[in-house]
C-alpha cells in the first residue's frame, strides 16, 4: 500500500468517452453506408472511401502543422467524412469530394479549435460548400436499379417543377429514388436511429419534432396526404434530422431548447422547399439554427432546483 | 412532457456486497489517534494530559462553541502523546495519541440518562458525540435545536445510502432496528409538533425496507418510502425533494421549509447513547472495492488506523490505487494507510490501480450529459468552460447568474462526462473564487 493515488472526487468514472460516442454514430451509419453502396454501386464506395480517409488525413496534417495534440483517435473525423459522403449524389467527382472533406475539416472544425469549439456541423457546411460552389450535388443522380429515372429527377424535383413521374411510396421506403447517396434509403436511417436512441445517445426531441414540423406543415401548405409523406421521404430530411441536427455541438442542450431548435429546422426546410429557388432546404435549415443554438440555449434557461431570482441592487 | 417526478438523475454502479453481512468487532487495537475535529465547526479541546490514564466512554474533549462536539476515547489505555493531523481535506488538527493498556473498562461516566424533555434530548445528544454519520458531521445536537427555534412538521430519516459499496447504514437500520425505533420514539415523545416522520431508503435495500417497515408497523406517523435507484439520492435537498416535494431554496436551510433530515445512524446511536450513557466511540464501517479481498462490515473503535481495519478485514488483492474514506463518489482519497477513521467514515473503499486511472481529458463537446446528471439541474459545463475567462467580472457574472453555490459537489457531471473532465474540482475551484468575490464585494460594499 505504497504509493497511494491521491485526486479529487468522484474516484470512479462512466465509461462513456466522445470515441465511444462517435464510435455508435458511425455503427448508426452503417446501415445507410451499406444501402448506399448498394443502391448506388461502385461509385459510392469510392466516394465515401475518398471523403472519410481524406476527412481524416486533413485534421492528421492541420494537427501536425498546427502543433496541435493529435485528435483523430476520437473518430469524430470519421463520422464527418462519411456524413458528407452520404450527402452528396453520385454526380460528384472524387476530387470535389475530397475538396469538401477537406473544407468541412479544416475550415469549418479545425481553425475554430477543433471539435467542440466549431460552430456549425462540419458535414452540413461541407456539403452546402459544394452545393453553392459546384451546383446542385444532390440531383441527377440515379441507383442502379432504375436506370431510365431521367436525369434531374429527385421526387423534390419533380414535385417542385410539376413534371415527371414521382417513385412509388414503397420505392421511397427502400430507397429505389434519385438523391444523395445516404439519404434516400429512409428504412437504413430510421434503423440508425433506433440503434442512436437505444444507446442513449441522442434524445428522441430534435429528429422527431423536425420531421414532424415539416410533415404537419407540408400537409397544411400541400392540402395533400401523399405529397406531405413525400416530403418526409424525400431529399435529406431524415438523414439530416438524425444524424445532423443532432450533433451535440452545434444543437443547444435542454429538452425544451431543442424542441424549439428542430421547430426552427423544420420551418426553414419547407420555406426554402416551397418558396426557395432551390428544392432542397435542409442543410441551410440545419446551417441557420446552429448559429442560432446558443441563443436558444440562452432563451431557454432551466431554473436550478432552489434557485432563486437574483435581487438587483 | 417536461416535468420532474424524481429529481437525481445518474445510474451509477452499487456493488452493495457486503449488504447481507452484519458487522463484526476488531479487537482492540494497540493504539488509536483520535482526532480533534471531526465535525463540522471548531475542532474540540482536548482535557487530558499526555499519561493520564483514560476508560472507554471517557471525555477526552470538550466541545469548543455551539457548533461543535465532544469526543471520548474508545479505547482503555494511556494517553501518550498530542500529534499534529492532516485531514484528507488539507487542515491540520490536533489529535490525541492513545495506547491501549490491555484493559476492556467502561468509564463510570457511562450511565443511561433519562430524556423527559426536547431539552433533555439536545443536551444528550451533545453529549453523545454524535454528528451526522452519512459523512457532513454536523453536530447532532444543532441539528435537533431548530425543534425548538422551527415550526418542523417533518422529520425524514436519511437511510439512501446512494453511494456505491457502502452499506453500514443498511447494516444498522437490519441489526438495529430497535435503537432505530427508539430514537424515533424519542422523538415523538419530546417534540409532538412533528406531525411526520418518513424514512427514505433507496430500493435496492428491499431487506432494509422490510425490516423498517415491520419496525414501525404500528406508528401511523412513520412511512418508509422506498425510493428510486438514483444518485445522489442521499443528498440533503435531493432526498426533501423526492419525499416531500419541497425545495430548499438557495442559501437556506431545510428547517427553512420545516423539514429536518437525521442520518439514521445517527438516531440508533443516540437512542443507545439515552438508553446505556455510551457515547460515540466506535464506528461500523464497510470495507469493500475492487482491491478488497473479502468484502465486509467491520466495527472497530474510532481512531483505529485504516491499515489495521484492513489487515483484519482480509487484506488486498491486487495491486492497490487508491484508498478512500467514503465511497468512491464523494470520498475523500488519503495519502497513507495510517490515517485514523473518524465518526464520519462509513467506508473504506480501496480501488485497483486499473480503476483509478484518470480519463484522458478532452475538449467539451457540450453533449449536456452533465446538465441532465446535476440533481441541482445546473449546467456544469458552463462553470468549466467560464474558468478559462480571462476577465474576472464576466466569469463571476456566469457564475453567479448559474447558481455554482447550489452544487452539492456530489461527482455526477464528472462520473458521465465523456470528455473525462474534472467537472466536480473545477466547481469547487469555481466555488472558492466566487466566494472569495463575494467576500471582497461586501467588503467594498462596506465601505
Amino acid at each position: 500500500m505504497e504509493n497511494l493515488i491521491v485526486s479529487s472526487s468522484p474516484h470512479i468514472h462512466s465509461r462513456a468517452t466522445t470515441r465511444n460516442i462517435m464510435r455508435d454514430v458511425v455503427i448508426a451509419l452503417l446501415p445507410a453506408t451499406v444501402a448506399a453502396i448498394v443502391l448506388f454501386g461502385f461509385k459510392a464506395a469510392l466516394m465515401i472511401a475518398v471523403c472519410v480517409a481524406s476527412a481524416i488525413l486533413s485534421e492528421f496534417f492541420f494537427s501536425l502543422i498546427a502543433k496541435k495534440k493529435q485528435t483523430i483517435g476520437d473518430l469524430s473525423a470519421v463520422v464527418t467524412g462519411l456524413l458528407l459522403a452520404l450527402n452528396l449524389s453520385t454526380k460528384v467527382e472524387l476530387w470535389q469530394c475530397m475538396l469538401g472533406s477537406m473544407f468541412a475539416i479544416i475550415i469549418v472544425k479545425c481553425v475554430f479549435g477543433g471539435l467542440g469549439k466549431n460552430f456549425a456541423n462540419p458535414a452540413i457546411t461541407g456539403r452546402i460548400f459544394l452545393v453553392i460552389a459546384f451546383g446542385a450535388v444532390a440531383g441527377g443522380a440515379h441507383t442502379v436499379f432504375t436506370p431510365e429515372i431521367s436525369a434531374g429527377a429527385t421526387p423534390l424535383e419533380i414535385i417542385k417543377s410539376g413534371s415527371g413521374t414521382l417513385p412509388s411510396l414503397f420505392n421511397m421506403l427502400i430507397g429505389n429514388r434519385g438523391g444523395a447517396i445516404g439519404e434516400t434509403c429512409a428504412i437504413a436511417l430510421i434503423i440508425g436511429f433506433v440503434y442512436l436512441l437505444c444507446r442513449k445517445v441522442i434524445s428522441w426531441h430534435i429528429p422527431v419534432v423536425f420531421v414532424g414540423t415539416v410533415f404537419v406543415l407540408s400537409l397544411i401548405v400541400k392540402q395533400d396526404l401523399t405529397i406531405a409523406l413525400y416530403e418526409v421521404l424525400g431529399g435529406g430530411l431524415l438523414i439530416g434530422a438524425i444524424f445532423m441536427a443532432t450533433d451535440y455541438v452545434t444543437s443547444p442542450m435542454g429538452r425544451l431548447a431543442k424542441v424549439i431548435f428542430a421547430f426552427g429546422c423544420g420551418v426553414i426546410t419547407v420555406l426554402i422547399r416551397f418558396w426557395g429557388s432551390y428544392p432542397e432546404g435542409v442543410s441551410f435549415a440545419i446551417l441557420f439554427m446552429n448559429i442560432l443554438s446558443p441563443y436558444i440555449e440562452k432563451i431557454h434557461i432551466i431554473k436550478p432546483l432552489g434557485g432563486i431570482k437574483n435581487v438587483k441592487k | 412532457m417536461f416535468g420532474i417526478r424524481y429529481i437525481g438523475n445518474t445510474h451509477i454502479p452499487h456493488f452493495k456486497r457486503t449488504a447481507s453481512l452484519a458487522s463484526i468487532d476488531l479487537p482492540t487495537p494497540k493504539s488509536v489517534l483520535v482526532p480533534m475535529l471531526q465535525h463540522i465547526g471548531a475542532p474540540a479541546a482536548p482535557i487530558v494530559q499526555p499519561g493520564d490514564t483514560v476508560e472507554i466512554g471517557q471525555k477526552i474533549a470538550e466541545a469548543a462553541g455551539y457548533v461543535s462536539s465532544p469526543i471520548y476515547a474508545p479505547i482503555c489505555g494511556t494517553v501518550d502523546k498530542f500529534e499534529e493531523y492532516l485531514r484528507p481535506d488539507g487542515r491540520k488538527v490536533q489529535a490525541i495519541r492513545i495506547n491501549w493498556n490491555g484493559e476492556v473498562k467502561f468509564h463510570h461516566s457511562v450511565q443511561p440518562k433519562d430524556i423527559y424533555s426536547l431539552d433533555d434530548l439536545i443536551t444528550a445528544a451533545r453529549e453523545s458525540g454524535v454528528v451526522g454519520l452519512g459523512g457532513a458531521g454536523f453536530p447532532l445536537a444543532v441539528k435537533l435545536d431548530v425543534l425548538r427555534k422551527n415550526a418542523i412538521d417533518t422529520v425524514i430519516l436519511n437511510g439512501a445510502e446512494c453511494e456505491p459499496y457502502i452499506t453500514s447504514d443498511t447494516r444498522t437500520m437490519i441489526d438495529r432496528a430497535d435503537d432505530v425505533r427508539q430514537g424515533v420514539e424519542l422523538l415523538i415523545r419530546t417534540a409532538p409538533a412533528v406531525k411526520k416522520y418518513i424514512i427514505g431508503i433507496e430500493k435496492n435495500k428491499p431487506e432494509a425496507i422490510k425490516t423498517m417497515r415491520e419496525t414501525f408497523k404500528d406508528l401511523s406517523c412513520v412511512t418508509v418510502k422506498a425510493l428510486p435507484q438514483r444518485y445522489p439520492q442521499g443528498a440533503e435537498k435531493v432526498l426533501i425533494y423526492n419525499t416531500v416535494r419541497r425545495v430548499v431554496p438557495e442559501g437556506k436551510l431545510p428547517s427553512d421549509v420545516n423539514v429536518l433530515v437525521l442520518n439514521i445512524t445517527s438516531m440508533a446511536v443516540l437512542a443507545k447513547y439515552c438508553r446505556t450513557g455510551m457515547p460515540l466511540v466506535r464506528k461500523s464501517v464497510t470495507l469493500d472495492g475492487s482491491a478488497v479481498a473479502s468484502p465486509k462490515n467491520i466495527k472497530a473503535p474510532i481512531g483505529t488506523s485504516i491499515k489495521e481495519i484492513i489487515e483484519f478485514g482480509g487484506g488486498t488483492t491486487g495491486e492497490v490505487g487508491k484508498i478512500l474514506l467514503g465511497g468512491p463518489m464523494m470520498g475523500s482519497a488519503v495519502a497513507s494507510a495510517d490515517e485514523p477513521i473518524t465518526k464520519t467514515t462509513g467506508a473504506i473503499t480501496i480501488l485497483s490501480k486499473e480503476d483509478v486511472q484518470l480519463p484522458n481529458e478532452t475538449s467539451c463537446i457540450h453533449c449536456g450529459r452533465c446538465a441532465e446528471a446535476c440533481p441541482h439541474l445546473l449546467k456544469p459545463l458552463l462553470y468549466s468552460n467560464s474558468l478559462e475567462l480571462t476577465d474576472k467580472e464576466e466569469k463571476m457574472k456566469i457564475l453567479d447568474k448559474n447558481k455554482i453555490m447550489l452544487c452539492v459537489e456530489c461527482g455526477s457531471c464528472s462520473f458521465v462526462c465523456p470528455a473525462g473532465r474534472p467537472l466536480v474540482l473545477n466547481n469547487k475551484i469555481a466555488k472558492s473564487e466566487y466566494r472569495a468575490y463575494t467576500e471582497e464585494m461586501k467588503k467594498k460594499g462596506g465601505m
